[in-house]
């Protein structure tokens, strides 16, 4: 098994994921929450935390799911079915954990945690690692990446949310309005990094 | 008498759904999952119908086991009731129109976790009977498309000149400089933007003359 050169693309497809295939910014995944928790950075600190770990977990357990237990059984069209239970699964015990362990990080994160598998980015990071046929490594790497991807995204809408609270907006803008006018110009600003990885 | 009040109880629903309380510019839900496949009008189309099927059916299948499923686990049930249609909209897709089902990729998956379907379900299928509960999804899912639909077709107009892969008159010719920029994903939310914005302002107005 050669492994050195899957390290280097599960590197190369982290950094994607993070900068020139966001997963919020150019697939449009996860919004709910980034509109609804993006109003103080702390806020959206602890969801964003809890969504790199979450997303590279189950990106991971997916992967072997789909890989050693589906396959062979020829049951692929139950994927959507099992990726879910794995991730409200992987959740709830994740949850428990933590909560034994460690109240004080339980306090920050707990409440985040059970609206993470409601999160179409979570699954819809898992979807498009099979897709894209990735192998085990890529795969922890594109969950890693996409996980970092949407945590700066939250956090850097919720910096300019809190700088724009203050602001007069117009009544029908308020909001969601704003928030969306925001995230295109995010959006704009991520398609600069396109470059980045093109000479390669 | 129970008859009218059937009635005027449908067109209530409606009237929430599609306007007053319309899942994208009022709820503000499940935009994730369908914005991604608004940069062709087609492709929205069939995001569409895939979505009102799955809400429809699924709202109708978790009030008829509303007094069957424990409330500990109803959100797993729910759950699994739509993982249930959607698995059915994706082989149907893959079977007849794979290259639509290719073209689509992980976003059919992705009405597991369209918060509209749960949301609907968790608001009004847990606690009413089925054909309310049916309209109500149906209804939602009009609301939903229909704004969809006016962004799908702005961004392939202005972006490609085009309609459903047609070229239109004006917008294809030499006059017209393609906005590139509207079949990229910035597009998306601009496009989303103003459009909830013009249609907040015409319902606040509404609101502010009723008064």
């Amino acid at each position: 098994m050669n492994i050195a050169p899957q390290i280097w693309q599960a590197f190369v497809v982290c950094i994607s994921a993070v900068f020139t295939q966001n997963i919020l910014l150019s697939y449009f995944l996860g919004l709910c929450p980034f509109i609804g928790v993006s109003r103080e950075i702390k806020s959206a600190f602890g969801l964003g935390l809890a969504v790199i770990f979450v997303m590279t977990a189950t990106c991971m357990l997916n992967w072997l799911a789909y890989h050693y237990v589906l396959e062979p059984l020829g049951l692929e069209f139950f994927r959507f079915i099992l990726f879910i239970i794995i991730i409200a699964a992987f959740v709830q015990f994740v949850e428990m954990v933590i909560e034994r362990y460690s109240p004080a990080l339980y306090q920050r994160l707990g409440v985040f945690l059970p609206l993470i598998t409601v999160n179409c980015a979570i699954l819809g990071a898992s979807l498009f690692m099979l897709i894209r046929n990735y192998s085990l490594i890529v795969t922890i790497g594109y969950g890693l990446g996409s996980g970092i991807g949407w945590f700066v995204a939250i956090i850097a809408m919720a910096g300019i949310r809190q700088k724009l609270a203050n602001d007069r907006i117009p009544q029908g803008l308020q909001g969601p309005g704003i928030t969306l006018i925001i995230a295109g110009l995010m959006a704009l600003a991520f398609i600069g990094f396109t470059g980045v990885l093109q000479g390669r | 008498m129970s008859a009218v009040r059937a009635e005027s109880e449908t067109r209530k629903t409606v009237v929430e759904a599609l306007w007053r309380n319309n899942p994208i510019f009022k709820q503000v839900l499940g935009i994730c999952s369908t914005l991604a496949v608004t940069n062709l009008v087609l492709n929205t189309i069939v995001m569409c119908v895939a979505l009102t099927f799955t809400l429809s059916l699924s709202a109708a299948t978790v009030s008829i086991l509303r007094k069957l499923t424990p409330r500990n686990i109803r959100m797993m049930v729910e759950t699994l009731i739509i993982a249930f249609y959607v698995i059915i909209v994706d082989v149907v897709l893959k079977a007849y129109w794979p290259d639509m089902s290719t073209n689509l990729g992980p976003y059919v998956g992705l009405i597991i976790t369209n918060c509209i379907v749960m949301g609907r379900c968790e608001a009004y299928g847990n606690t009413n009977p089925p054909v309310p509960a049916f309209l109500d999804g149906f209804f939602n899912a009009l609301g939903y498309s229909f704004v969809l639909l006016i962004i799908a077709t702005l961004r392939e107009l202005l972006g490609m000149g085009t309609l459903l892969g047609y070229p239109m008159p004006y917008f294809s010719g030499p006059y017209w400089d393609r906005w590139i920029m509207m079949v990229m994903p910035p597009g998306a939310f601009f496009m989303l933007a103003v459009l909830t914005w013009v249609l907040r302002s015409i319902q606040l107005a509404r609101e502010e003359k009723s008064k």
